[in-house]
């Protein structure tokens, strides 16, 4: 049987967390089926419906879909779910809201957060904040699972030709309202959901230095992070904190600037996907679990990468 | 002669708290790989069911709420946590003895049991458990009493019938509006839950505690998920050193792909 | 601040800390009159947490205390099979033969116990007497009557700021007053080392303190290389001969191997690291013989208590009794000190149930320890420590003398002539020690250490490692000892930076660290570091230590 992905998205594009799940869909299943519900979503499911590795679009366009309410969209996709092996959503804040709320409807238990797929029962997924690994199988009728988007790569979105099929809308009596959503209100994407994080050290010395980190986080459109001693230090406040006592993150990149790599700080980072290190201090323990080292001084590494970007950039335009 | 009519609105307040091995002790995974060692490991409330708690606990102060119950499922042990749930200010709290570990949706199917017959208005809860990091018996929970869910809430407010909440979603923060009875999971972000003092660790002994088989709910609690092993997470080797900028821009660019 | 309104709560014995001496006392006395309240405030999140001990276990003291232990599931398992003796040089060691050691070393008939478990176990039973136990929960202050008679402890105040400022969630401490309070804290407990010098309890031709440094890690090993029961100790490599200092490598269950090493705090040279030298000494090749292939589970490091008779204070004082590690009654050769702990708190509870049924006073404490067996234990073993002054050889050659053949009865005392404090030399004076870096399979860094001790303080505290003067450490003991604390921590607390606007090297203290080990309120070469309770609930989290 084919496997299903729920897609996410804003009612106009797909965010990328889709197009990671449908990569991991397709390590289960050759064929594998985007669900997308929303409203006004005509031009998104044919955009979609060129994703190579989808050979089919099911859609569901209504209005009271506008803001993804899970009470509304569940009773959609268990419908649609009986004539599926697996269902898949990624493991973000919407599928993790929806998910299991069709666990509940289908009596099936969710297996959440996958990191590897072994094969179509078997699965990998971190437990104790990243620092177990846990291999579990599951064999029900519809194995429900959410996966985290940055283990695996995305997909193609152009070279496919699925074929478009609209599924009906189910009305359910919603006691919920979407009152409004307000976008992060810094300009810099939070700490916690990043894809990119630039975090600094005791090496910044004081806290006007972190304005070099800052630029370069505006550059490459991440967030930005410290370690224990430079919050301790009061180079910076306490909530950007990434560590065993602050924050956990697992951004695709993560690049740290004069942190030396106490394992405190180490534990809240060491699941990002590329680390980068740079720091004078060859000896640093950072350099133990960087893919990328730099050895060097971090003023003058830091201007001199941000000239680079600057001129990828230029390349790029 | 006059006549005064008492209408007592009575609102419950149902938290579900789970004893996990607290944040702070390195865990270490078991030799033969069966699980993580829980043996004389320090064990604590749920980090974010401490904030379930403190907000149920803010709701009765308040005046809104007139009883708080706190819930946990699993061994005898489980009392500790439901005794700091008392100590933190709930009012009584059950305890729903298992011997085995259940998955979120049988704890789910045990609270709904439990639902049934406490009738509470809300249900406060975690948004996840630090142990199993499943972040799912909320919104189970939700659709099995086909009630309102809102998850991972950073703000709560009730007024009249009308609940208004904050999620602490990806992309900033969604507010919503239900109505009761509802689920709500809570994030860290949404109080500081208080200290117990020693007076009312002392109080919380006497509190009522009730105990119930959970054979007697008569639920399906089979697992469904198989743990074939777990393991430690793979060590990080040290990758390649950069001998300048250029480079470190090239591999990111290229090689890694990741700007 | 000003004054804060402190509940109030009353009992006939308070007991600071959850340790063997503490626990001890609180079930003797109810075993001998179940009608007094009794409770215990424990720092540690937990009982037990913060108790890190060898710990080869004699168990006359248990024996006392709960007669049938044995048909009880105590964590006392392992019988101790076999035990050698060795001095190491760096790539040999030489084994000293059984016959020549002294009985304080012989170990037949004792267990190999995690004194953590122990404790832990021992809360669980007193629980169940009806003592109230809380842990998490720090005795910050004492409180004294207006005839200065100790009647209870203030607990700490939770939810202060980094200003002492009270934040959303704080929560004052409370006043817990008893007819008797015990100060039971282990070695160097901040309220005990404020009684001996309020009623100079250490006056009377005592010696100064003694105090060591210990270390201990947790290994599981390979099945083939663990012998159950096995007790293993050294001396020499890698200290040098005029350091007083051992290993101990002990065999537990599980395949678990408790390997540490102990260290005396009058060293000399202000370079030395006594946490390098533990790691070194894991680099011996039989070490790493036995460790190889072998996973590091714990870590922790405590300050003990090594004075013995000479330097043991008065125990009593009006209202209060100081005993275990708290007053110092470790028998040093024997390298033990929960069996007198146990038992020192055994005679804390029958004085203090005779004080409060017949109103005898708590002086009587003094009588019956002296007619005990830890006082003739304690008065044999009073000369092995001192004699070490005269470095490994001659040191192991009179204790050969003085234990063997005259059983700890030579007829004079050797005197500690110095407190550990004092013994440091310049480091203008002193060679510098090269340590080897670390390789991340037999020896760690701090961080990663401390990291496996689950050690956390919650975050925007005040900090509890203060500074009698503030710039002391900057006009001094940078200057003049090269900053020992950044050494002789075993938690990284300390650590020296340059600071650009006074263009000086100054003291950093990241008290979250801390691991509770006391060593910096010791071995401060100007006594300008004083060691208070931070929050409750902080410091490390030991389990099977």
């Amino acid at each position: 049987m084919a496997v299903l992905v729920i897609a996410e998205h804003d009612n106009q594009v797909l965010k990328t967390s889709t197009l990671n799940t449908i990569t991991a869909a397709q390590k289960i299943n050759n064929e594998v089926h985007l669900i997308i519900l929303g409203k006004d979503i005509q031009t998104l499911s044919d955009t979609s419906k060129s994703i190579h590795l989808i050979s089919k679009v099911l859609k569901c366009d209504n209005e009271k879909l506008e803001n993804f309410l899970p009470e509304i969209l569940a009773p959609i996709i268990v419908k649609t779910a009986l004539s599926y092996s697996h269902v898949i959503a990624p493991a973000s804040t919407f599928g993790k809201n929806l998910l299991p709320r069709i666990s509940a409807l289908l009596d099936t238990t969710q297996v959440s957060d996958i990191i590897g797929i072994e094969n179509e029962n078997t699965f990998i997924r971190p437990i104790y904040a990243g620092n177990a690994i846990s291999h579990v199988q599951t064999n029900q009728e519809i194995n429900l699972l959410t996966i985290r988007p940055s283990s695996f790569e995305k997909c193609e979105n152009s070279g496919g030709e699925a074929t478009l099929e609209e599924i009906p809308f189910i009305d359910s009596e919603a006691k919920t309202h979407f009152v409004s959503k307000e976008v992060s209100k810094s300009d810099r994407p939070e700490l916690g959901s990043a894809r990119i994080v630039v975090s600094g050290g005791r090496g910044l010395e004081n806290s006007d230095n972190f304005k070099l980190l800052y630029d370069l986080a505006d550059k490459l459109n991440a967030a930005v992070g410290a370690s224990r001693a430079a919050v301790d230090s009061g180079y910076i406040g306490n909530e950007y904190q990434v560590g065993q006592t602050g924050k956990m993150v697992a951004p695709e990149l993560y690049i740290a600037v004069g942190i030396s790599g106490a394992i405190q700080h180490l534990a809240g980072m060491k699941e990002s996907k590329v680390i980068v290190a740079i720091n004078k201090d060859l000896e640093a323990p950072i350099f133990n679990v960087a893919d990328y080292g730099l050895s060097s001084d971090l003023f003058q590494a830091i201007p001199e990468i941000i000239k680079e970007l600057d001129l990828l950039n230029q390349i790029d335009s | 002669m006059k006549l005064v009519y008492f209408i007592e609105i009575q609102m419950k307040v149902l938290v579900a708290v789970k004893r996990v091995v607290d944040y702070k002790v390195q865990i270490r995974v078991k030799s033969d790989n069966s699980g993580v060692e829980t043996q004389n490991v320090k064990m604590s409330v749920n980090p974010p069911d401490e904030n379930a708690i403190e907000e149920a606990v803010k709701l009765k102060e308040q005046g809104i709420a007139t009883e708080t119950i706190a819930i946990s499922i699993g061994e005898d042990k489980c009392q500790d946590v439901l005794r700091t749930s008392m100590a933190m200010g709930i009012d009584r709290s059950i305890l729903v003895k298992s011997q085995n570990s259940l998955e979120p949706l049988a704890v789910a199917k045990t609270l709904k049991k439990i639902i049934e017959k406490e009738k509470p208005d809300l249900v406060l809860m975690g948004k996840q458990a630090i142990d199993d990091d499943s972040n799912q018996t909320g919104q189970i929970l939700s659709a099995l009493l086909n009630w309102p869910q809102g998850c991972f809430i950073s703000s709560l407010k009730i007024e009249d019938k009308k609940v208004l909440i904050s999620r602490e979603v990806d992309e900033g923060i969604e507010k919503l509006e239900t109505s009761l009875p509802a689920v709500l999971t809570c994030d860290l972000r949404l109080n500081t839950p208080r200290f117990a003092s020693l007076p009312n660790i002392m109080k919380a002994k006497k509190k009522p505690l009730e105990a119930i088989e959970i054979e007697t709910l008569d639920i399906d609690i089979e697992p469904k998920i198989k743990t074939l092993k777990v393991i430690d997470p793979p060590t990080r080797k040290a990758g390649v050193m950069v001998k300048d900028v250029k480079e470190l821009v090239q591999k990111l660019k290229n090689e890694a792909k990741v700007i | 601040m000003s004054e804060i309104q402190r509940e109030e709560m009353l009992y006939d014995v308070v007991i600071v800390g959850a340790g063997p001496a503490g626990l001890s006392s609180a079930i003797k006395l109810k075993q001998l009159n179940e009608e007094l309240s009794i409770c215990i405030l424990e720092k540690a999140s937990e009982v037990g947490a913060h108790v890190l001990s060898g710990n080869v276990f004699e168990t006359k003291a248990m024996d006392e205390l709960i007669p049938n232990w044995k048909e009880l599931e105590t964590p006392i398992n392992t019988k101790v099979t076999s035990e050698d003796f060795s001095f190491l040089t760096n790539k040999k060691s030489f084994k000293i033969p059984n016959f020549l050691l002294p009985k304080s070393l012989q170990n037949h008939g004792n267990y190999i116990i995690s004194l953590s478990n122990l404790c832990k176990w021992l809360g669980e039973f007193a629980e169940n007497l009806g003592i109230e136990i809380f842990p998490g929960f720090a005795a910050s202050k004492l409180i004294y009557n207006e005839s200065d008679e100790v009647i209870g402890v203030q607990t700490g105040d939770m939810g202060l700021d980094s200003e002492n400022k009270p934040k959303d969630n704080f929560e004052p401490g409370i006043n817990i007053k008893g007819k008797v309070t015990i100060l039971s804290e282990g070695c160097r407990g901040h309220l005990g080392k404020e009684v001996i010098k309020k009623f100079k309890l250490d006056d009377k031709n005592k010696s100064p303190q003694q105090y060591g440094i210990g270390f201990k890690e947790i290994w599981e090993v390979d099945h083939e290389k663990h012998q159950l029961g096995k007790v293993s100790h050294s001396v020499g490599w890698p200290l040098e001969s005029d350091t007083y200092g051992g290993s101990f490598c002990y065999h537990a269950e599980n395949n678990q191997i408790y390997l540490g090493y102990v260290i005396g705090l009058d060293y000399k040279n202000p370079y030395l690291s006594p946490y390098d030298e533990f790691q070194q000494f894991k680099t011996h090749p039989e070490i790493k013989k036995l460790l190889s292939g072998g996973k590091r589970i714990s870590y922790g490091a405590r300050a003990l208590i090594e004075g013995g008779l000479q330097s043991l204070p008065q125990m009593h004082m009006p209202g209060a009794l100081l005993i275990g590690c708290d007053a110092g009654t470790l028998n040093m050769p024997k390298i033990k000190g929960s069996h007198t702990a146990m038992k020192s708190g055994i005679i804390a509870a029958e004085v203090i149930n005779n004080h409060i049924k017949n109103n005898t006073d708590l002086s009587a404490y003094e009588t019956e320890f002296k007619n005990s067996w830890i006082y003739e234990e304690l008065n044999q073993a009073r000369n092995v420590k001192p004699s070490f002054r005269w470095g490994l050889v001659p040191a192991m050659i009179f204790t050969g003398i003085d234990q063997k053949i005259f059983g700890g009865k030579l007829p004079f005392t050797l005197e500690h002539k110095h407190a550990d404090h004092e013994s440091l030399l310049p480091a203008r004076d002193s060679k510098k020690i090269e340590y080897p870096k670390y390789d991340n399979e037999f020896t760690f860094d701090k961080p990663s250490s401390v990291y496996l001790s689950g050690t956390n303080h919650a975050e925007n505290q005040p900090c509890h490692l203060l500074l009698n003067d503030q710039n002391l450490s900057t006009t001094f003991t940078i200057e003049e000892y090269d900053e020992p604390a950044q050494r002789y921590c075993p938690a990284g607390v300390y650590e020296v930076e340059y600071d650009n606007e006074i263009q000086k090297n100054i003291l950093k203290i990241n008290s979250q660290n801390c691991i509770h080990c006391k060593t910096c309120d010791i071995k401060e070469p100007s006594q300008n570091i004083e060691w208070v309770t931070p929050e409750g609930g902080g410091g490390p989290i030991y389990s099977g230590t």
